[in-house]
């Protein structure tokens, strides 16, 4: 306080008359609010992803943590660079199937919305247009129809679930079932291989030393990314998830939006159907078996809100690469199927942890605080 | 006063007939040993921060048994995070809490309701899908072997909603399906079921109407006359007026004055201390009279049962017309039905002429825009910064061929922040650090952009302060000018008659009475309205 002002506070027993008043100059104000920015750092929680950038940070942690763990425990193959590049490429080409699985999920998950049925898409696209009928298209009309079935399926759910007022996660459990069952008598339960040599070689290849596969998960990270961040989409998903409410009566079409993500999410369903046909050089009723498991773990620990209304595209790109490593770390130390379920269920748990701890608001601490002690 | 008049007496109401049933539970036990004028709390060079603001900064406050003492600041100024801090929810970084004499440390919300302070905080934080007993028990019910008694509970909860003057909430309604009014006086409830020996209420008449803010002002008359301490925190100076006994006020988180006495520091004092300089607090001039133009919203015998019936009214460009009525007249509801927000069950809405179809949609496409009553679960996503709230119905404009344009939105709402006074200024930080009353200003700046044809405004004006108050109604009076029509619904009869050009009277669901605003009086619309009030109040 500057000396020209009145401390009326200095003794509390007199009640104090403003015998002099304005006490306040519009300087002080000043410096008080100056006083308060400089205060702390830039708080992690300043917008525009600064949340996430954060969250992000820490995920590069545990991506490091494990590369370390690799390293230690096989000090001789990560001693050969060239190992090494091949290593991580072989991680990017594992996660790219799920990857793009997941930033549709993602796009779900954000809008308040969960797609249970991914696998089941992914498996129904895939042996729709590996028919015989579909192959005498050529490529291009396998992989036309991959995306056309990916996308009515997707909307088949968005229907059910924002006109039709099912629960997502019934709509979707519902389409998991019957989508592989429909997949199933499509096939015949057979497993029906591909002849298209254009859709083999997508797997097989590399351009510039790096797979195809690689760069198709890279477009569609990027396209996901430009699309949540920096599209009227992507704001209205945001808004969707986060507050449906305010939404609505902000004039978006929050049913209409829903549909939308929920067609979205099969697009990127049928991209990930043509990804792992090429990659099995075939598909079958089975395959992309518990995607859905994958994606929407990647999708949380990369710190997808489940409730909806906040999320990151790199985020959940970096759960699924952290997921793919960890199966690579197995895998090179030649460790079981069963012990790496078992520290994947471990850091699915821990990232909710983190999460729950991390959002809870003051009303709900209050809340829970009371209803603990009641019980 | 004229509300102690038609306050319905707890002695006519059918719901403590059962009193002696509940006799070993009184309304709010004072603990034996209150000692009227003796010091109960003091706050000592307080100080509390945020990542980034500092909350508090040295706050001096002493509050003693028995009295109501306010809390004055404008919005942002540190009030709620002080009295989070005495109830335990914040922990001070530095700075002396004394409870009774004694240093005192609240780690944790229970530790303060155990030492005796119950606070009714200013955002609602009921348990939506519990019952209004079980929230106003929330975490003391009454048990034996275990077991929750329900009745006892139920029973106590009736007799305190009875003295609230709402006998009529039963208490096993869930209150997810109360309004906005209702939860208030729920959290009321659950502040009065504890045995405190200091209650803190944070804004709580922000949402009441006239009549429901006399019942509790009895009820605050009641505690202290037993001894109980209150906090008290309100931007409207006629309460503090009318049911203070000393206030403290604080500006950027420093105690500027304390301990004035309530009744006889002038305005203008309380004002400049509040916020470094002086404002008339008046409302702006209306155009002459010819100012309006045609007819942009015609609403025809638009019914909803249970809510309102029949109501038939309009708004020309450029008009304000204000809605006046208790909490529970309908007046939102209707609001919201013209909005498309709920669907009329007979009626029709006409913008410019043509009948709307159902939706929000197609309002907002025809121009109008609503700012909701409710601002959290209606209007805000707290966790998106504040330049995306502001743009939340108007990002689409901006945008092109799909892409947002935040440079755009962050400028446009800077210069929204600017005109309202938001405090802190950054448009990037998320709306949830924000102080009530600035949120309310992100929620009304939102339809202030400009390229709306109608505003909608639901109690615009609640928790916001004096002086971003008196910046408001120049903004609307300034859209108006510019041939925007306004429908304004407000608890505040002197903001409606102040504000508006022309004022309907709402009760029950219908209107009773429309006149040019220079016609009515505070009095009057009081009558009218409190005319439901009592035909309501009257046994069955
Ligand atoms: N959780 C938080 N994180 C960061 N800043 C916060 C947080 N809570 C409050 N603040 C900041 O602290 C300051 C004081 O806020 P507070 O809610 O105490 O104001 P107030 O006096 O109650 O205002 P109002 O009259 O609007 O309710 C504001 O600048 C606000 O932005
Ligand atoms: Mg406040």
């Amino acid at each position: 306080m500057s000396d020209a002002t009145p401390t009326p506070t200095a003794t509390p027993e007199r009640p104090q008359l403003p015998a002099q008043s304005p006490p306040v100059d519009p300087a002080e104000t000043a410096v008080a609010s100056d006083k308060a920015r400089s205060t702390g750092k830039l708080s992690w929680w300043r917008g525009d992803g600064g949340d996430g950038a954060k969250r992000n940070l820490g995920l590069i942690g545990v991506l490091a943590a494990l590369i370390v763990v690799g390293a230690v425990t096989k000090p001789d193959l990560y001693g050969d660079p060239n190992w090494v590049w091949n290593n991580v490429l072989a991680i990017l080409q594992l996660a790219s199937v799920v990857g793009v699985v997941t930033v549709g999920m993602t796009f779900v998950i954000i809008g308040g919305g969960i797609d249970l049925s991914v696998g089941a898409i992914v498996a129904l696209a895939g042996v729709w247009c590996t028919t015989v009928a579909t192959q005498s298209y050529g490529a291009g009309g396998m992989i036309f129809t991959a995306l056309v079935v990916g996308i009515c399926v997707g909307l088949v759910n968005g229907v059910l679930i924002s006109y039709g007022r099912l629960v997502p996660f019934i709509a979707t459990l519902a389409m998991l079932v019957a989508a592989r069952g429909l997949a199933a008598s499509i096939s015949n339960k057979q497993t029906q291989v591909s002849s298209s040599t254009f859709i083999n070689d997508i797997a097989a290849r590399k351009v510039i030393g790096i797979p195809i596969l690689v760069y198709i998960l890279g477009a569609v990270v990027l396209a996901g990314w430009v699309v949540l961040n920096r599209t009227t989409f992507g704001r209205r998903t945001i808004a969707v998830g986060g507050n449906p409410e305010a939404a609505r009566l902000a004039g978006i079409n929050v049913r209409r939006h829903t549909m939308l993500l929920y067609a979205l999410s099969g697009l990127c369903c049928g991209i990930a159907a043509i990804m792992l046909t090429s990659q099995a050089t075939s598909a079958q009723a089975a395959m992309a078996n518990l995607y859905e498991l994958d994606a929407i773990a990647a999708a949380i620990i990369g710190g997808t809100l489940l409730s909806g209304g906040r999320g990151t595209i790199v985020g959940s790109l970096l759960g699924v690469i952290i997921f793919a490593t960890i199966t690579n770390l197995f895998a090179i130390n030649g460790l079981s199927i069963e012990a790496q379920n078992m520290v994947k269920g471990g850091i699915i748990v821990a990232a909710v942890l983190v999460q729950q701890f991390q959002f809870k608001s003051v009303t709900r601490l209050l809340a829970r605080n009371r209803v603990t002690t009641a019980t | 006063m004229s509300e102690e008049e038609t306050v319905a007496l707890p002695e006519d109401d059918p719901a403590t007939a059962s009193a002696e049933a509940v006799a070993e539970a009184p309304l709010v036990e004072a603990p034996a040993d209150t000692v009227a004028g003796e010091v109960v709390l003091r706050l000592t060079d307080v100080v509390k921060t945020f990542p980034g603001v500092r909350a508090l900064d040295g706050v001096q406050l002493e509050v003693r048994a028995g009295e109501v003492h306010c809390l004055l600041g404008q919005n942002g100024a540190g009030k709620s995070t002080l009295i989070k801090v005495l109830a335990g929810v914040h922990q001070p970084d530095s700075g002396l809490v004394e409870w009774r004499g004694e240093p005192a440390t609240f780690t944790n919300p229970q530790a303060a309701m155990k030492a005796g302070i119950a606070t009714i905080y200013q955002e609602l934080d009921l348990v939506e899908d519990l019952s209004v007993a079980e929230n106003a028990f929330l975490g003391h019910e009454y048990r034996s072997f275990g077991f929750v008694r329900r009745g006892r509970m139920a029973r106590h909860t009736r007799q305190i909603l009875s003295r609230l003057g709402h006998g009529e909430i039963p208490p096993g309604r869930m209150v997810r399906s109360l309004p906005a009014a209702g939860k208030q006086i729920v959290s009321m409830a659950r502040a009065l079921s504890h045995e405190a020996r200091l209650i803190i209420m944070d804004e709580p008449s922000a949402v009441l109407a006239h009549d429901e803010v006399g019942n509790l002002f009895r009820i605050i008359r009641e505690l202290t006359a037993q001894g109980i301490a209150v906090i008290y925190i309100s931007h409207r100076l006629e309460e503090i007026r009318e049911i203070g006994d000393r206030v403290t006020v604080l500006k950027d988180g420093r105690t500027t004055a304390a301990n004035l006495p309530a009744r006889d520091t002038p305005t203008r004092d309380l004002v400049s201390r509040m916020t470094g300089r002086t404002i008339e607090y008046v409302f702006p001039d209306r155009p002459a009279d010819d100012a309006a133009g045609a007819d942009l919203l015609q609403v025809q015998g638009l019914t909803r049962e249970g809510e309102f019936a029949d109501v038939s009214l309009n708004v020309r460009a450029g008009e304000i017309v204000g809605i006046a009525g208790l909490v529970g007249s309908g007046r939102s509801e209707l609001l919201e039905t013209i909005y498309g927000a709920r669907l009329p069950e007979a009626g029709t809405v006409r913008m410019d002429g043509k009948v709307l179809r159902p939706g929000v949609g197609a309002a907002v496409r025809a121009g109008m825009g609503m700012a909701p009553e409710e601002r959290k679960s209606q209007a805000l996503l707290l966790g998106e910064p504040i330049y995306r709230n502001v743009t939340l119905a108007t990002f689409g404009r901006y945008a092109r061929l799909g892409f947002t344009n935040a440079a755009k939105e962050r400028a446009e709402a800077d210069r929204i922040a600017e005109t309202l006074e938001l405090r802190p200024r950054d448009v990037d930080r998320p709306v949830r650090t924000l102080s009530g009353g600035n949120q309310q200003k992100v929620v009304v700046g939102r339809w202030l952009l400009g390229g709306t044809k109608l505003l909608l405004l639901d109690e615009p004006t609640r928790g916001v302060d004096v002086g971003a108050r008196a910046e408001l109604y120049q903004v609307i009076r300034a859209l108006a000018a510019q041939g925007v029509g306004v429908l304004l619904v407000s608890s505040e009869v002197p903001e409606v008659l102040g504000l508006a050009d022309r004022v309907l009277v709402m009760r029950e669901g219908r209107v009773v009475r429309e006149a040019a605003a220079g016609e009515l009086d505070e009095n009057t619309v009081l009558d009218l309205v409190m005319a439901g009030s009592l035909m309501e109040g009257a046994p069955a």
